[in-house]
């Protein structure tokens, strides 16, 4: 059984975002951060490797900033750490991330692969179901725990009307949600391992992967539109006030 | 511009953006024809205005879901440059299948749409926003609220396709929702708890706020982080639900950037928060400086003479 757990490095979730000369200034962020549901995705990936032996490996498509992600993997039990090298993974379109990590994937052997639901940069949520496809391998979405019962491996995932336990085969996918596990902190000893630990670093050209022309092109980058300041009122006194003009002024209730 | 609308649904019908999806299609000049998973919601599909044609397509694959599966059997029935989905997790899942399929690009969760195609989508989860360009075929998916609905008065020709697709997630165990509170994603108007309410017992109150104006209740991060009781699908946010309502109001919630990024969208926000320098301030339509212990009951009361 290999697993492999696909990550993406972006702004921590804490971080100001500023745009100039019509794009995303990426040099201020002051945080980089693994996307908030690829801890979860890892964390689960490391319960099923204990339980159920196995190697993980995890993999990154983005440039060379994330290969401190990568050694952050390795801290909390990564085994081994595949860095696909793109320099601006805002030039490739979807169909060509989700082509280099299926890519990947088939080179690290893993026919198990976890990933978060959506990356918190462009919230889209393509690639899980995508590089199922490429994959041929089933995909459960909005997953919250993963287990093996031997034969087959069961998801718990949200649905409509609350949860589902559902079970696929191998080669499958799993794309999470925030999930109810603690996400584990590495120790000393595992940050001293992920040191030592040397990621394989390759091009999507290594794969055979052709990124030369992306479908998608960004024309501009934009900061959000600026609310008029709003009223601000003194007290519970006010409440009368403010239900009035909710119902007056912005007939919404 | 020949496009395909998956139609979106809730329960045993359509889900309100479907007639959404309809009208930003009719924007990049497209007719388009709708597929129903299912069969689900046909005749209604049918009554949109501005639908070329309903697809109802109706095969075994359709009783449990599997985004692949659905996404195969809704591939092989049509064509298009464009197929349009709503940017739900199951519209989402079928929308980057299908573009997997066909090997064609995918643009999730526009919020405006122009001929060319200009696609316009919140990115950092709405702190900043990104204009692109995509070339045709392809595939988009749009948020709930962002685009007018077509009207009704149509009457498109339905017709019925059997195709189904092998399914390869097996349902053991289905789990009710706990409560059967409206979601969060789902309501137009929304009454949030964060930290400051002090304890998640205290949610009660807002509860029965929102059973008075039909609201759904939701939760800061910090809330749901520190209080076990209030669960994660409470969450608007950032690593939570992003929501667009009529009304949202948030109480003992002091703004933090994920938090906003979430909900800023709102058409008004409501704060409630003792801290007069709190950042949710700066996002409130109308803000009212007080503690949530003196300004619900005043709340409960106004809304009661409503």
């Amino acid at each position: 059984m290999g697993i492999a757990v696909l990550l993406k490095q972006v702004p921590d979730t804490t971080a100001k975002i500023s745009v100039s000369g019509g794009r995303v200034d990426e040099s201020a962020v002051s945080k980089w951060s693994m996307s908030p549901y690829d801890e979860y995705a890892l964390e689960s990936a490391l319960q099923l490797k204990e339980s159920g032996g196995g190697d993980l490996v995890a993999i990154t498509c983005g440039p060379a900033r994330a290969a401190k992600m990568l050694t952050d993997a390795a801290a909390v039990g990564a085994d081994s750490l595949l860095h696909i090298l793109v320099e601006d993974l805002n030039a490739l379109d979807s169909t060509q991330v989700q082509t280099i990590l299926a890519a990947a994937v088939a080179h690290s052997g893993s026919d198990i692969v976890f990933c978060g639901k959506q990356a918190a940069d462009t919230n889209a949520g393509s690639t899980g179901p995508g590089v199922a496809h490429l994959m041929d391998a089933s995909c459960v979405t909005m997953v919250s725990e993963v287990a093996s019962d031997g034969s087959s491996l069961t998801a718990m995932r949200a649905s409509p009307n609350g949860n589902e336990r559902v079970a696929v085969s191998a080669p499958c996918v799993f794309a999470f949600d925030k999930g109810i596990n603690e996400l584990r902190r590495p120790n000393v000893r595992g940050i001293m391992m992920a040191k030592k630990k040397v990621a394989e670093v390759l091009g999507p050209a290594d794969l055979g992967v052709d990124v030369s022309a992306s479908s998608v092109s960004i024309v501009s980058h934009t900061p959000p539109p600026q609310k008029p300041p709003g009223q601000k009122f003194e007290g519970a006194d006010s409440v009368a006030a403010v239900v009035g003009k909710l119902r007056d002024e912005a007939n919404v209730i | 511009m020949d496009v395909t609308v998956i139609a979106e649904t809730s329960g045993d019908g359509l889900h309100p953006v479907t007639a959404q999806l309809v009208g930003a299609a009719a924007s990049i000049g497209g007719t388009p024809t709708v597929l129903c998973a299912g069969g689900t919601g046909a005749a209604e599909a049918a009554s949109i205005s501005g639908v070329a044609k309903v697809i109802s397509v109706v095969g075994d694959c359709f009783g449990t879901f599997d985004g692949a599966a659905w996404a195969e059997a809704l591939n092989s029935v049509t064509g298009g440059d464009v197929i349009i989905a709503a940017a739900s997790p199951s519209g989402r899942e079928i929308a980057a299948t299908m573009a997997a399929i066909r090997g064609i690009p995918i643009v999730q969760d526009a919020t405006d749409l122009a001929p060319g195609i200009s696609v316009t989508r919140p990115i950092y989860s709405g702190k900043a926003i990104e204009t692109s360009t995509i070339t045709t075929p392809c595939a988009i998916t749009l948020r709930a609220n962002a685009f007018d609905a077509a009207g009704k008065g149509g009457s498109a020709e339905v017709s019925t396709v059997n195709q189904s697709a092998d399914v390869a997630v097996a349902v053991r165990e289905a789990i009710a929702k706990a409560s059967e509170r409206l979601d969060v994603a789902e309501a137009d108007i929304i009454i949030s708890g964060g930290r400051g309410m002090g304890g998640p017992a205290n949610f009660s109150h807002l509860n029965e706020i929102a059973d008075m104006i039909g609201a759904a209740v939701g939760a800061s991060r910090a809330a749901v982080d520190t209080w076990e009781e209030i669960p994660h699908g409470m969450q608007v946010g950032q690593t939570g639900k992003t929501v667009t309502p009529s009304l949202y109001i948030a109480v003992g919630i002091s703004g933090a950037i994920q938090h906003l990024a979430g909900m800023r969208t709102s058409k008004y926000i409501v704060a409630i928060n003792k801290d007069p320098d709190a950042p949710i301030f700066s996002v409130a339509d109308y803000g009212i400086v007080a503690t949530w212990e003196a300004a619900l009951p005043a709340l409960k009361e106004e809304l009661g003479k409503l």
